[in-house]
């Protein structure tokens, strides 16, 4: 009796997450993935075949962009954990007890403004006529107006801006966990700063650096407010590609397919990735 | 808890008689194309309708009517070019009955442009309501001269100009070289070659366009800052702007400006078609006209429109089209299936293009 009620209130704490997963997850990608087989033969006729994937393999424009999508979000990615890194280890190590509080919520407050709100913020401040350019000509430093907006340092630093919390969230939580002691043993047998760097801290966190940098690059590869809204003339960004081929070209069936070929690519990068820091999932995101 | 029951019982018969007796119009139109007194008086006069609006646009409406079979809205108003190649591919309209629409009033050339793009197996699918152009703004205090699609890419104003990098400009781009890109529809490798011909020369005019525009808020905030000096823009942006600053004007281009209709269409599945032939007929009177007027910034498909605009609005309206820019006007054709991706591939390989 006992047993049965205590499989009944398990089957009840999972039948939440089963659904979640089975229906919001797994059935919309089984139809998406259904739609990307298809071919339109002629109006309101349609058949199976490869003719999308072959379209992204066969079209440089495509492969070119999600190949600078990848690079850039790499790219953002190792910033945020340049940038980010610091700012942990000073939450989690050095401030006192109380101020930590304060400092992570501190961290916490610009993600309370939506993503479109915080992008027109910058696009205020950097436009030729926003703030900053306006400021530094009064200040003289500079004669004419300078224009920081519309290319892709404004979309990497947009970038950074938006996911560096998603780091430095895995990386507190990690180093929290880290006895102070084993740093200062470092030190006790003659390590400097920079050994006892590399050789106790950034291995300790090393779960924590693999998930912050799962995350943040499958979001900011994933993003596409940020990069179309700060972009330039020549800043395509994948998410952008699977846009224009569902609303502006009609094409659901191309677009389905590039959102695959999106999986798949950030998918891969990850795998890539595990197996060069010789983490696992169960390791890193599952941990932290 | 007693208590509570009782209440959550009358509230829910209450709901229940609400929905018996009201009938809700879902309205799937453009920004500024349901303003909320015109939603006031048409609730007023028919108490038991209750209008709802969705805003969208063109793509929008079409690949939400798709998703659905064209089920979740009952009135639709996507441009007059947007309804004979979605309705052949995707059956998402239905055959307007035109005996309940009143068409007195309506300016017979925009009607009858429209019935002869949008009638398919002997049925009507849209009627006109509101009508404007696209063609280029430019400050006349900064560029003078500005007059064609080709003179964005002028050097005299390299850096200071902005487009929008959908099919508008393409179009344009093929009239200001001397093509007729309606005509080579019915040719569509004829049409390729006029594509490719105005790609190259999009690509190589990229440096002189200082960025690509998205929306009216980017382009309107562009150009009152001074950062551009001409644009590419919809007549109704350039008069917003123009009651700002009166140097701003919106340019017929010299070889026409882009004329757009955008209709009234039944989505195949809407529940309540007369509610919906109430709205046609409601905001297509005269008194109606002049508030949707002020509202959308552009012109209704009825006779006599531009004496029903407001008065700022007439004015910026003068100072842009003479009466031959008006004969001047190329009416935006049907677009045929295929010529979607044929343009799409062409403003990617554009906007991919490094140059610039």
């Amino acid at each position: 009796m006992t047993s049965d009620a205590k499989k009944l209130s398990l089957l009840l704490l999972f039948i939440p997450f089963a659904l979640w997963i089975a229906l919001l997850i797994v059935l919309p990608h089984i139809g998406m993935f259904e739609l990307s087989l298809k071919e339109k033969i002629a109006p309101r006729v349609y058949e199976y075949s490869l003719a999308n994937y072959k379209n992204f393999v066969t079209e440089p424009i495509y492969w070119n962009t999600l190949l600078r999508t990848g690079g850039v979000s790499l790219l953002v990615t190792f910033l945020a954990l340049l940038i980010g890194f610091p700012v942990a280890y000073y939450i989690a190590k050095v401030a006192g007890k109380r101020s930590k509080g304060a400092l992570f919520l501190l961290c916490l407050i610009p993600l309370w403004v939506s993503d479109l709100i915080r992008a027109f913020g910058w696009i205020l401040l950097l436009r030729e006529t926003g703030v900053i350019s306006t400021a530094l000509q009064a200040s003289g430093l500079i004669d004419g107006p300078i224009e920081f907006l519309y290319n892709d340092a404004t979309v990497v630093m947009g970038l950074v801006y938006t996911v560096v919390l998603f780091m430095i969230v895995p990386l507190v939580s990690t180093l929290d966990g880290m006895d102070n002691e084993m740093i200062e043993a470092g030190y006790n047998l003659g390590g400097n700063g920079f050994t006892v760097l590399r050789r106790i801290i950034i291995p300790y966190a090393m779960p924590g650096i693999v998930a912050g940098c799962i995350v943040v690059f499958m979001l900011s590869a994933g993003s596409y407010l940020t990069p179309i809204l700060l972009g330039g003339k020549n800043s395509s960004w994948f998410t952008e590609q699977i846009y224009d081929q569902f609303i502006t070209r009609y094409n659901w069936e191309s677009g389905a397919a590039f959102g695959f070929v999106l999986l798949i690519f950030t998918s891969f990068v990850v795998w890539l990735g595990l197996k060069l820091s010789g983490q696992t999932l169960s390791s890193t995101v599952a941990k932290s | 808890m007693k208590r509570i029951l009782p209440a959550i019982v009358a509230t829910l018969a209450l709901s229940a008689a609400n929905l018996a007796s009201a009938e809700t119009l879902r309205l799937l139109t453009w920004g500024s194309y349901a303003p909320d007194n015109i939603i006031k008086m048409f609730e007023e006069k028919y108490p038991d309708i209750e209008v709802e609006v969705t805003f969208s646009n063109n793509e929008e409406m079409i690949a939400k009517l798709r998703a659905t079979g064209g089920a979740g809205f009952d009135l639709a108003q996507p441009s007059h070019d947007r309804i004979y190649a979605a309705q052949l591919e995707y059956d998402i309209y239905k055959p307007l009955d035109l005996s309940k629409i009143d068409m007195s009033n309506m300016e017979a050339k925009l009607l009858d442009g429209v019935k002869e793009n949008t009638t398919i197996d002997g049925g009507v699918y849209a009627v006109p309501h509101q009508w404007g152009t696209s063609g280029l703004m430019a400050d006349k205090s900064k560029a003078p001269d500005f007059s064609g699609w080709d003179d964005l890419c002028n050097a005299q104003y390299k850096g200071k100009t902005s487009m929008r990098l959908k099919r508008t400009i393409l179009l344009g781009t093929a009239f200001s070289m001397g093509e007729d890109p309606f005509a080579a529809y019915s040719d569509l490798d004829k049409y390729q070659g006029i594509l490719d011909k105005v790609a190259d020369k999009l690509i190589s005019c990229k440096e002189n366009v200082k960025a690509y525009w998205k929306g009216g808020d980017d382009l309107q905030a562009m150009m009152l800052s001074g950062e551009i000096v001409a644009s590419e823009t919809w007549d109704s942006t350039a008069y917003k702007l123009f009651a700002e600053n009166e140097n701003i004007v919106f340019i017929p281009p010299s070889t026409g400006a882009l004329a757009w209709i955008d209709t009234f269409a039944l989505p195949r599945k809407g529940k309540a078609d007369d509610a919906a032939y109430k709205w046609i007929n409601f905001v297509m009177q005269p008194e109606m006209v002049k508030l949707m007027s002020a509202s959308t910034g552009a012109m209704a498909a009825v006779k006599g429109a531009k004496d029903l605009l407001p008065d700022d609005k007439k004015a910026a309206v003068n100072a842009a089209f003479s009466d031959e820019d008006v004969q001047n006007l190329k009416f935006f054709a049907n677009i045929p299936p295929g010529v979607e991706d044929m343009e799409g591939k062409t403003l990617e390989k554009i906007k991919a293009a490094t140059g610039g």
